[in-house]
């Protein structure tokens, strides 16, 4: 159950006149903290609201997220045991998730 | 996403309105279809089976791939019984993103002083309930332990199909309650649909608790669905 309204932060923090990017977990596999569906929201400074997964790989999604923010280009990127990058931002509960990356423009 | 579909949708989830955004994985064109639409739409399977699962995800199909974000109305708690354990199932419920309402004819039951925060209705159910828009996304517990609040709720309840149903009382009450309910035009089917004694036996002695209890099993109910629990 989302406690709080990512959705409407990001309205908000749009209609500031802040350069905002929404994230969303599309799939996941195995023992994935946050379910489908589940959102984060960042800012052009790198401020973010919400969760994709747990706190895991959340520092990632927020760079993907700035150089989304600066394409104007949305895409999929994938964290998991699979992916030799994983280890690095450690999903530590051993699953893997894909996050659709988009501006909101 | 473009912030005209963002503030559509965010309309209609602030009416309590369910919704999908439609998002093609490799182009990024996003649309939103309102649950109304949904019967038109040319994904219409997918979307009025994630509509009534609430599910986001993935679908392949020979135009590609498309994720469906799935927006249906936070789920309701409606009570009878500005009673104790009230008092403690109310706030974990919100806590739990439930929007609450407590109902009780009784005055010197349904005080602010006992509820801060939480909705509180002091009028009989006959009365409040029809406003309340009660659904099938909407739970209701009955805690009174009075036939003449608790049995007209019940009804209510069972006419619009709430996703949990549940009544405070011991085995020996419920089989009094049931047989009112009975005589009241209630079906077995109905009658085998409420939780009582309400809660999961985990053994909960204080108000607080029980609440506790009584929110796993609504938990179970949303989560799990009527088969498997």
């Amino acid at each position: 159950m989302q406690q709080e309204d990512l959705l409407g932060t990001a309205a908000s923090w749009r209609a500031e006149g802040r350069k905002v990017a929404l994230a969303t977990v599309t799939e996941t596999w195995g023992s994935a903290p946050r379910p489908v569906g589940s959102n984060l929201v960042i800012d052009g400074e790198g401020n973010f609201l919400g969760s994709v997964s747990g706190g895991c790989v959340e520092g990632a999604v927020v760079a993907e997220a700035l150089d989304v923010i600066e394409s104007g280009k949305a895409k999929l990127v994938s964290f998991g045991v699979a992916d030799e990058t994983a280890w690095e931002v450690g999903l530590s509960c051993g699953g893997k998730i894909s996050v659709y990356v988009e501006p909101v423009s | 996403m473009q912030l005209a579909l963002l503030k559509a949708l965010n309309e209609e989830r602030a009416a309590r309105r369910a919704a999908i955004v439609v998002t093609a994985l490799a182009s990024g064109a996003q649309r939103l279809v309102k649950a109304p639409d949904a019967a038109k739409d040319e994904l219409r399977e997918a979307l009025e089976k994630r509509l009534r699962s609430g599910k986001s995800g993935t679908e392949e199909t020979p135009e590609g791939k498309f994720f469906l974000t799935v927006f249906v109305p936070p789920p309701r708690l409606v009570i009878t019984g500005a009673v104790h354990i009230s008092q403690e199932l109310a706030p974990m419920a919100q806590r739990l993103g439930y929007d609450v309402t407590v109902v009780d004819p009784r005055t010197a039951f349904a005080t602010p002083e006992r509820f801060a925060g939480i909705r509180l209705l002091a009028e009989w159910p006959d009365k409040a309930l029809p406003s309340l828009g009660i659904d099938a996304h909407t739970a209701f517990a009955a805690l009174t332990h009075d036939p003449k609040i608790d049995d007209p709720a019940l009804l209510h309840a069972f006419s619009k199909n709430c996703f949990y149903i549940g009544a405070l009382g011991s085995k020996k009450t419920h089989a009094a309650r049931i047989e009112r309910l009975k005589v009241q035009g209630a079906t077995d089917s109905q009658l085998a649909r409420i939780h009582a004694p309400i809660g999961l036996s985990i053994g909960a002695v204080s108000p607080a608790e029980i609440a506790v209890s009584i929110l796993a099993e609504i938990t179970a109910r949303l989560r799990l669905g009527e088969e498997k629990h």
